[in-house]
């Protein structure tokens, strides 16, 4: 049987279907987060070097993490909006951008309050944290492109080429930054090298991480649909479902 | 009215014909030239005002002061790109000649470069000057700013050609440009600060100059894809 | 349990503040983003209904008229 991969492109049957969804998020959200907090603070062992102080891992790493991958989930969107013309791929990429941006305050938020213990300064300037400082720029310059721009159509295909342009420059402005000065800590959880971190720390970030990914998808698909309300007030569906939820 | 255009012009002469026009028209209101390298040297100057008179601190900051200065420079003028042709339709009639697009944009980076990067690069020894910049410091930061300069034209006409007619673009061009700028800045300050602590700047600049290749590829086709965007 | 009582787990081994401190600001940015998307529902469900309100207001009048 021929699937219609179509069938949920559309934004009105996307909106329902997104309505579905977003409840069994958030409870994956909610159910991984209460895990991997206990796990964070009441498993994993002090650790010998850093004392509590490493504890803020916990939080840290899932934010990076999440921040880069977002910014490549948002430009991945927006180019399927731009080349195919899709009205709610374009609609996914604004909704990603806000999380993503709040996603990496929050990584430089932690990063400088467990800075602060390990390195003795608030702000370092460190190949991650300024790769991490100039990558809420480009959310902040995406965002404030399609704040400027009145006609969405224009926003979204801008909005994309700007995103696109960003994604191709990530890879350049980390490395020039890395090269530029290299002072954090070796990457303790790469794909190479082994972890040298205990099991349960390992595990306790690793399930924080996908908790923050279920809480992402979860916001960022309310935040879809309330766009696509924004965009398809006039249409008549949006005027049944007001009639309904009066 | 247009200058004659030269018959059957294949692209490569139509990029060239709009370095000439835009020379062209530059050259008629030089004031614009002139602003842009009055604003490089009074940023420049400003500096030791304010960190103070203190020759060894000066020479450590120099490279990164005029690199700032150049890239700030550089895009105050990144508006009037586009602006004047957009305003009296002329980019219109651009974007239906059957020449390529991006040739075009390409040829207006050019030229955008021409105006406002070398009377920089030309201006950049005076200056290394005033920071008693080594005669072998001040070359070669003329010459990563002989190269860098292009790639902020190249860059920054996406960013222009995106926030084509919008209102607040001027600040918006900025908020766009400058975090792609970043690595053009390290680079270009850096090879300055490599050659003056011995190691020699032959890696930051072949940097800059595959940043240049790059960007002389890329940047006019997604500008071009962008004046498409703004323009429909 | 590795804590041998609460006032130990909130001090957190000295570092109590750093730690606390990036866990209520990330507790706090998730509540309030959580906040801002229901908010910005809420004030476009109430712009459409009043606008719903107001055809409808349009057709009874050319209706009764």
């Amino acid at each position: 049987m021929a699937i219609n991969w179509f069938k949920y492109s559309s934004p009105a049957s996307f909106y329902f279907l997104a309505g579905k969804m977003i409840p069994l998020f958030t409870i994956a959200a909610i159910i991984l987060f209460a895990v991997g907090l206990y796990i964070g603070f009441f498993v994993a062992p002090t650790d010998f070097q850093q004392g509590e102080a490493y504890r803020i891992i916990f939080i840290h790493v899932p934010a990076a993490w999440m921040s880069m991958f977002l910014y490549v989930m948002m430009a991945i969107w927006a180019g399927i909006g731009l080349a195919f013309n899709t009205r709610l791929s374009s609609m996914m990429a604004t909704a990603i951008a806000p999380t993503g941006a709040m996603f990496t305050f929050l990584a430089l938020w932690t990063g400088a309050l467990w800075g602060k213990p390990m390195w003795g300064a608030w702000w370092v300037w460190d190949a991650r944290l300024t790769s991490e400082l100039i990558l809420l720029f480009l959310y902040i310059g995406f965002m404030s492109l399609q704040a400027a721009i009145d006609d969405p159509r224009r926003a979204d295909k801008a909005g994309a080429v700007i995103a696109l342009v960003g994604v191709v420059n990530i890879p350049i402005i980390y490395f020039s930054v890395k090269w530029w000065n290299t002072l954090h800590q070796g990457a303790s959880v790469s794909i190479t090298q082994s972890p040298k971190m205990a099991t349960t720390m390992l595990t306790g970030m690793l399930i924080m991480s996908i908790a923050c990914w279920m809480y992402a998808i979860a916001v960022i698909l309310m935040r879809t649909r309330t766009i696509i309300l924004e965009r398809e007030r006039h249409t008549v569906w949006v005027g049944e479902l007001q009639g309904v939820t009066k | 009215m247009l200058p004659a255009q030269p018959n059957g012009c294949n692209s490569p002469d139509m990029s060239l014909w709009v370095i000439q026009r835009d020379l062209l028209l530059a050259m008629r209101r030089r004031a614009d030239v002139l602003t842009t390298l009055f604003f490089f040297i009074i940023v420049v100057s400003l500096f030791p005002l304010g960190v103070g008179p203190e020759i060894n601190m000066l020479r450590t900051m120099a490279p990164g002061v005029v690199w700032v200065a150049a890239l700030l420079a550089s895009m105050l003028s990144l508006g009037r790109m586009f602006s004047s042709d957009y305003l009296d339709g002329t980019l219109e009639q651009m974007l239906l000649s059957p020449q390529s697009l991006s040739m075009l944009v390409l040829g207006k980076a050019l030229a955008h470069w021409l105006v406002t990067g070398v009377p920089l690069v030309l201006m950049s020894p005076v200056l290394g000057i005033q920071y008693d910049l080594s005669t072998e410091a001040l070359l070669v930061l003329t010459a990563s700013l002989l190269l860098g300069t292009p790639v902020l034209s190249l860059i920054g006409a996406i960013g222009a050609a995106l926030t084509l007619g919008l209102r607040g673009g001027g600040v918006l061009v900025s908020l766009l440009v400058l975090p792609l700028y970043i690595p053009v800045l390290i680079f270009g300050a850096g090879a300055v600060e490599a050659s003056a602590a011995g190691l020699g700047a032959g890696a930051h600049l072949s940097l800059l100059g595959a940043f240049l290749l790059v960007s002389l590829v890329l940047a006019p086709w997604a500008a071009a894809v962008s004046l498409r965007i703004s323009m429909e | 349990m590795i804590w041998a009582s609460w006032s130990d787990f909130f001090s957190m081994g000295g570092y109590g503040f750093y730690v606390w401190g990036s866990y209520l600001v990330a507790f706090a940015c998730i509540a309030g983003e959580i906040a801002l998307v229901f908010n910005r529902k809420r004030t476009l469900l109430k712009h459409l209904s009043l606008i719903h309100e107001s055809t409808k207001e349009e057709k009874r009048n050319e209706t009764t008229s």
